[in-house]
This record gives C-alpha cells, structure tokens and sequence, in this order.
C-alpha cells in the first residue's frame, strides 16, 4: 500500500498567554490509502481537533501534513477548499444534513456546488448511492423527516457522492442505536472494501473500532498506540 | 451560478411567513417611492399648467430702441430724446416669420398682437385697462379665452370687446353694451361688448381686454407690425431650447418663460428635492430592512453555512447565494410595490383632468422601472454585508454548534 496521508510533528494551541491550550503537541501519523481505521482515544485527547486538521476545516499550529502529494499546510482557503470537496468525505455524529433539502439532494451537494448545477449524472450517482443506502425509496423525502439512522446512511451517502480517497467520520454511531450504528458501520466496511475508500474513524465504542482492521489510539496529543 | 440560485429560492421559500412579510415591507416601501413620485410630478404639472399653461411660453417682442441724441463735435451731449410710455415699440417685419415659426417641431401656436394700455369708460366709470389686440382665429391661442367665456362669444370682430367678469361688474356692465376705449396715444374708439370670460386670475379678470387686432392698430396707430408675437409650445420645458431656434432662425428677440420665473423654478426645485429626500428615506428603509432580515437569516443557518464550506462550498459561493437572496428579495418586493403603486393610482383623474381640491397624481410620472431597478439595487447592497458576514463564517465552530 502507498501512503495516502501523512502528519508529522502536529502541534495545535488554542487560546494565547495563560489560557494557551496546547492539544496536540506533535503527533505524526501515516494512512494508507485503502485503510480502515479507528482513531480511539479519551475526550480531550485530541481526536476531534486531528480530525479537523485533516479534513483542511482548521490549519495546525505547526508541523507538516500532505496528502496525495500536496502539502496542504501551506495551501490558501480556495485551494483547500477545493481539495476537500475533491478528496475528502466527511460524516458527522449529527449527519449535519440540510434540512430544507431532500435526501437527494443533500447526497449530490458535494458534486453540484463544484459543477454551478445538479446535472443529470450527479442525480444518478446519488440515487445509485441512496440504493445502496438502501433508502432509495426516501431519496426525494425531505431530510427532516428522516430517522435517524436514514439521517446517517444519508450522511455517508454525500461524503462518498465525490469518490473521495479519505472519510473522516467523527463518531459517526454515537447518536445511533445498536442496530442502527451496526447497519453504518456495515455499509462503511463494505465501502472500503469494494472501492478502496480509505476510512478514519474517531469513536469511543469498543465494538465499533473493532470493526475497523486498525486501531489508533490518541493521548495527550499525540499517537500512544 | 445556476445552483446558489436554487439555493437562495429554497432558503425563500423555506420560511414562507419571513419571505412574505420582508417582501411586503419592500413593497410598501416602492409603493411610497411611487405614490411620491406620481404626487411630486403631478403636482409640478398642476403648478405649472395653472401658473403657465395660459401664458405664452417664447415671446417675441420689439427692443425699444435707443432714444435719439444730439452730440456737439466735442462729444458733450446737448440734447436727448425722452422714452414716453405712449411709444411703443414695433415688430415691423417679425409677422412674415411667422409661417416659419409655426414649422419649428413643439410649436402648437403662434398669436402676433398689439399691446397697450388705456382707459375704458362706461358713462362716468373709467378703469385703467390693459389692451390686447389679438388677430381674430387666434383668440384662444394662448389664453384659453374659449374656454373661460362665461358670456357672449370670444370671436373678436371689428368693434367688438371682450372682458373678464371682476371689470363687468366693476364697471356694471351687460353684454351688448357699448364703451369707450381710449389707448395710450390719445385715440378713442367705441366697441361693443361681445364677451365676458372668467379665469380665476384676478389680474387678468379685472383688468385685460381683448379686441380685435385691426381695432387695436386703430386705437395704438400701428397701420403695419406688431408689438409682440406669442408663442405656444407643446412641451413647456422646451421654451429655452426653441427660443434658441428662433433667435437663431430670425434674429428676433424670442424669450422663453423661465426668464422672470426664477421664484416658480427655485419652489419647483425645492419640491422636486424635497421629494427626492422622502424617496430616498423610503430606499434607506427598503435597505435597512433587507439588510438585517438578511443578517438574521444568516445568524440562524450559521449551521449549514458550516456544512456547506466543509463540503466544498468557497466562499464565493456562500456570497452568492445570500446576495441573490437580497436581489430576490428586492425584485419581489420592486414589482409587487410597482403593481400596488399602480393599481393605487389607477382611480385618480389623468394629468389633462386634474381638478382643484383633489389629489394632483399622475400615474405616468410613477418611475416605475427607476423604482425597481434601484429596489433591486439597493436590495443587492444590503445584502453584501449579511453575505460577507456568512462567507466568513468557522465551519468548524458552526457545525459543532
């Protein structure tokens, strides 16, 4: 396997003087593309803000990050932007969906606000991954008055709409029922499997981590494990 | 940008009772633009018709010529002509530039006449008059007087005269009675009244007479010329353009209106701005109202800002979609108040049949097309600081929210 992902040296501050909180202090960290991993670790260990980071929504303090060759410490807003509507996927605890749009069309936002327009072909895909979601039958349902489990199948559908290489999921079946975040969790694995869709997942459920092929284990701001 | 189209449609129409009442106060605030713009025009139009619509609009008159003096060789003055009141001066060749002043493009009417002054008695009543001889087929030219005739006739034959009412009654005069006349330069003439009009101007009621263009030659001994040519145009704001076109054409002295009328400009400009300050208050509003509904509209979906930006959204994008909501919004509300604004006019009487004691408003000086385009204007603007304030939005702190 190559390296999809690395992180080397990561240190994030918040807060300047006396209130100066340093979360991570320097955490290096390397994905394969095609892994399926969990990122474990106790709140305020620093699993969320890694995350963060790595989905291009927060710049690190210092230390270096590329991903797909590209150092994305250095990039601009526009261009990470642009990059984590190309490449990265994101699922959420709370899916974060829109709630004055459909199923279908929170799934094929990704690709419409990159193209100016929902064409033809992005519905598809989108009706194709709803099928898949098995929620082809809500696909044009307004996701308000989705379950939520549907919410979160919803969710995964849109971070996959670009074929992106990464998904951050940041406790993804922490809102979910058993059943519910074993149905995700399914769909997940399957995902990597079938089309090499490399999946980093933060969670503080045993189960669900044991499900992924790795395990890293987040402390005081950098890997322990 | 076809998507952040849709997207702003949707955040619209998502909250169906916000959107509707932002747009109804846009409304309201182009109706108010319109309804002043139709009752500023109208009432300038009033003003004017009532003030000049009776008067000529270019004048031609004779320059009086410089008195006659006697200079010794020496350059000592000895001797100069006295300027009387009984001299008038004389348009000797002006009346066969007629025929071309009546081709010039907006000339309704063109009416050359006699002028003086003079004493008309009735028995032992004597009034001080002012004289006009008008050429008979002209006589409505420029005053109406068809129009204001309350007696008689206003058809100015040979011996014949016409008065307002405030110098019949004056003078207790019935029509058919005759008068004597007697001009400036000592001539008498007898007339017959033939007419008594009514303008509501007390000048022009209670001392103007008319007569006939051949007794006024008589009464002033002017066997050729007139003393002055009146002209009538079909547009009123035209008068110092084509008084140009007529000093250029014929060298005569033509003068327009506005010359002497600098009281009536100076109140119809300071309604006219007056006017612009309630228009623009009106805009101001319309701003200051899309602007913070907007604002809100932004605090509130703070959340899927956040999601948006993470899922690639620039902040271009974001830009867009707040600011087609506002240009949305102010072409809503631009031709819903446009459509108010109009049907609100429709009852009232059209510009030719303003009447006293009614609202002067013309539905054709609404600015109809400048109200929306500046509502839609204003309404973009408004809208860049919400937007700007949604671009900027953390999606990390606003998804966490």
């Amino acid at each position: 396997m190559t390296a999809l992902l690395e992180v080397s040296d990561l240190v994030k501050t918040f807060g300047t003087g006396e209130a100066e909180t340093r979360v991570l202090q320097g955490l290096s960290l390397t994905l394969e593309a095609g892994e399926m991993a969990a990122l474990l670790g106790p709140s305020g260990s620093g699993k969320s803000t890694l995350l963060t980071i790595l989905g291009t929504l927060m710049k690190p303090t210092s230390g270096s990050y590329t991903m797909l060759g590209q150092n994305l410490v250095a990039a601009d807003d526009r261009a990470l932007t642009e990059f984590r509507n190309r490449h990265i996927g994101f699922v959420f605890q709370f899916h974060n969906l829109l709630p004055d749009f459909t199923a279908l069309e929170n799934v094929v936002f990704p690709t419409a606000v990159r193209e100016g327009r929902e064409t033809p072909a992005a519905r598809a895909r989108g009706r194709d991954l709803l099928t898949r979601m098995g929620l082809e039958d809500r696909a044009d349902f307004a996701s308000a008055k989705l379950s939520g489990g549907q919410k979160q199948r919803v969710a995964v559908a849109r971070a996959l709409m670009n074929r992106p290489e990464l998904v951050l999921a940041d406790e993804p079946t922490g809102n979910l029922d058993r059943a519910s975040a074993l149905q995700v969790m399914d769909l997940i694995a399957e995902i990597n499997r079938e089309e090499g869709t490399t999946f980093l997942i933060s969670t503080h459920d045993e189960k669900i981590a044991g499900l992924c092929r790795r395990q890293i284990v987040v402390g005081d701001g950098v890997v322990t494990g | 940008m076809l998507y952040a189209l849709k997207i702003a449609t949707r955040y619209l129409t998502a909250s169906k009772s916000q959107t509707s009442l932002l747009v109804l106060g846009v409304a309201v605030g182009v109706f108010i633009f319109i309804f002043m713009s139709a009752l500023i025009g109208g009432l300038a139009e009033f003003i004017l018709s009532r003030t000049v619509g009776d008067i000529s609009h270019v004048t031609i008159t004779a320059e009086d010529r410089d008195p006659a003096i006697l200079i010794r060789l020496d350059g000592h003055v000895l001797a100069v002509t006295e300027r009387g009141s009984a001299r008038t001066a004389t348009l000797a060749e002006a009346v066969t530039f007629i025929p071309l002043i009546e081709t010039i493009p907006g000339v309704v009417a063109v009416s050359p006449q006699i002028t003086g002054a003079g004493f008309l008695t009735r028995g032992a009543q004597v009034a001080q008059v002012s004289v006009t001889g008008l050429e008979p087929g002209r006589e409505s030219a420029i005053l109406d007087l068809d129009g204001y005739i309350t007696q008689g006739s206003a058809r100015l034959g040979s011996g014949l005269i016409v008065l307002g009412e405030t110098l019949a009654d004056d003078l207790s005069l019935r029509m058919g009675q005759t008068l004597r006349l007697q001009s400036s330069t000592g001539v008498s003439a007898v007339l017959t009244l033939s007419g008594i009009y009514d303008t509501g101007n007390g000048m022009i009621d209670g001392s103007s007479i008319y007569v006939g263009l051949s007794t006024a030659r008589t009464l002033f001994g002017l066997p050729q010329g007139v003393t002055r040519i009146e002209i009538k145009l079909a547009d009123l704001n035209a008068a110092d353009a084509t008084a140009l076109r007529i000093r250029a054409l014929t060298g005569l002295d033509a003068v327009p209106w506005t010359d002497g009328a600098e009281q009536l400009m100076e109140a119809l400009n300071a309604q006219a701005q007056t006017g612009y300050f309630l228009k623009s208050f009106a805009l101001i509003t319309i701003v200051i109202g899309v602007a913070s509904a907007l604002l809100l509209s932004t605090y509130r979906r703070r959340p899927e800002i956040g999601i948006m930006r993470a899922m690639g959204a620039g902040r271009g994008f974001v830009i867009f979609v707040f600011v087609t909501q506002g240009a949305l919004i102010g072409l809503m509300g631009g031709l819903s108040g446009a459509a108010l604004g109009y049907l609100a006019l429709l009852p009232f009487p059209s510009r030719d049949a303003f009447e006293a004691g009614t609202l002067p408003m013309d539905i054709t000086q609404g600015s109809y097309g400048l109200a929306i385009t500046l509502t839609v204007i204003g309404a973009i603007l408004a809208s860049i600081l919400p937007a700007r304030a949604a671009a900027r939005v953390d999606p990390v702190t606003a998804i966490g929210q």
